[in-house]
């Protein structure tokens, strides 16, 4: 099978990569990098956080890095004041929706919309914020969700249904409201399927979902997935 | 800012726990050389009841949690040229909006401090500032035109903030301060 194999700019610097690569995928490979959220290696897009937009010229939208495939003689911006706007919008968005108080956190200095807020300079919010009171389910062993912490990136459910293969966590309701949840909206102590592997503690990005009494550096392994995938794909 | 005239310095303390004024005082031996600088003309280590007016810069630690703080503020803004945000709880509200989750915070707060703990004559006192619905960060009230987050921010921030302002330059944050 043959892939056909394109050119294009990425910030200027060419590019060659096989068609269909993501814009995300081809910049790694050249040494860009672009901020994302929701985005893991070993997982499918999902395009949810909308940080890593990018500008193809030629056209006034902005596009998901992550989920938009490369075109030949695509020209791209991944790094301007506009980009940056936006991004620095997103993240204050994803604070404003719920309620993150970072200074009683779990995953405090161990987040990282944290720290993408520090490396996008965001040092307070320009939105009203939405004080969720959502309730906290600590019915599993070791498993805890706290809702109000959670950014809807869905990399637990993904990693679940991916890669352990199980598909326990997944979403309700929609926009703001969503929630993620146990098998069909059970507590997690009471979920049938949910085997206890713990990678959706290990891939959540921030201290939503995590390890009771342990500390959350010992949990996080974020590239747990990549690992898996790789190990997989050599076997 | 003239060179040869002391600038004003305020410092306020609303709802916080005084510990980003801790952290101001952490400064060390580098406020003897911002003391040959500024003058101090309102805060809690200082004994001056009212707020003075034409203050250069202010520096608010807290949220704003009740009525009298909202008045406060409002004062402080008139009567300031530069203000500044101290600390995660006037940034972000932090660990004093941590009852903004309960419906009708003001109330449940009251109540769970004065009501459910109390064996006999449960009351809620009258006699004090009545409290919002929620604790804000001061930007949702007036403008703020500088932000020092942390809890508590770092000594050396705080100073670094002061220090490019009093030499008429404008603190860059980006890199340098930790959200939350």
């Amino acid at each position: 099978m043959s892939v056909n194999i394109i050119k294009l700019k990425i910030d200027g610097v060419e590019v060659t990569v096989p068609e269909g690569t993501a814009i995300l995928k081809a910049a790694k490979d050249s040494g860009i990098i672009i901020p994302t959220l929701c985005n893991l290696e070993g997982l499918t897009a999902y395009g949810g956080c909308r940080l890593c937009l990018v500008e193809v010229s030629g056209t006034p939208k902005l596009f998901p890095a992550c989920s938009t495939p490369v075109g030949p003689n695509m020209e791209i911006t991944t790094q301007s004041d506009k980009l940056k706007e936006y991004r620095k919008m997103a993240v204050q968005m994803l604070l404003a929706e719920r309620t993150h108080i970072c200074s009683v956190c779990v995953a405090d200095d161990h987040c990282e919309l944290q720290a993408m807020a520090n490396q996008l300079g965001v040092d307070h919010v320009m939105f009203e914020r939405n004080w969720s009171q959502d309730e906290i389910d600590s019915t599993h062993d070791f498993l805890v969700i706290d809702r109000n912490r959670c950014i809807l990136c869905t990399r637990c459910i993904r990693v679940c249904d991916q890669i352990e293969g199980v598909h326990t966590l997944d979403l309700k309701l929609r926009g703001k409201d969503s929630q993620v949840i146990m098998d069909l909206d059970e507590h997690w102590g009471n979920s049938c399927s949910c085997t206890s592997c713990r990678k959706c503690a290990k891939v959540c990005p921030v201290g939503a979902i995590y390890i009771e009494g342990e500390p959350i550096e010992h949990t996080k392994k974020r590239d747990i997935a990549e690992f898996i995938v790789e190990r997989r794909n050599r076997r | 800012m003239t060179m040869n005239a002391k600038v004003r310095v305020a410092t306020v303390w609303l709802s916080g726990c005084s510990g980003c004024h801790m952290s101001f005082l952490d400064q060390d031996e580098r406020l003897v050389d911002l003391a040959k600088k500024i003058t101090l003309v309102h805060s809690p280590i200082v004994d001056v009841k009212e707020f003075p007016e034409n203050v250069d810069v202010t520096l608010i630690e807290g949220a704003v949690a009740n009525e009298e703080q909202l008045e406060m503020l409002k004062k402080v803004r008139a009567r300031t040229k530069i203000l500044i945000s101290l600390g995660d709880c006037a940034v972000t509200g932090n660990v004093t909006a941590l009852r903004n989750s309960w419906r009708h915070s003001d109330q449940a707060v009251l109540e769970r401090a004065y009501k459910d703990p109390a064996d006999l004559n449960a009351a809620i006192p009258t006699a004090v500032p009545k409290l919002l619905i929620h604790a804000r960060p001061l930007h949702e009230i007036v403008k703020v035109d500088f932000f020092i987050p942390g809890c508590p921010p770092h000594a050396d921030l705080i100073n670094y903030v002061l220090t490019e302002l009093l030499a008429g330059r404008t603190p860059v944050m980006e890199g340098r301060s930790k959200y939350g």
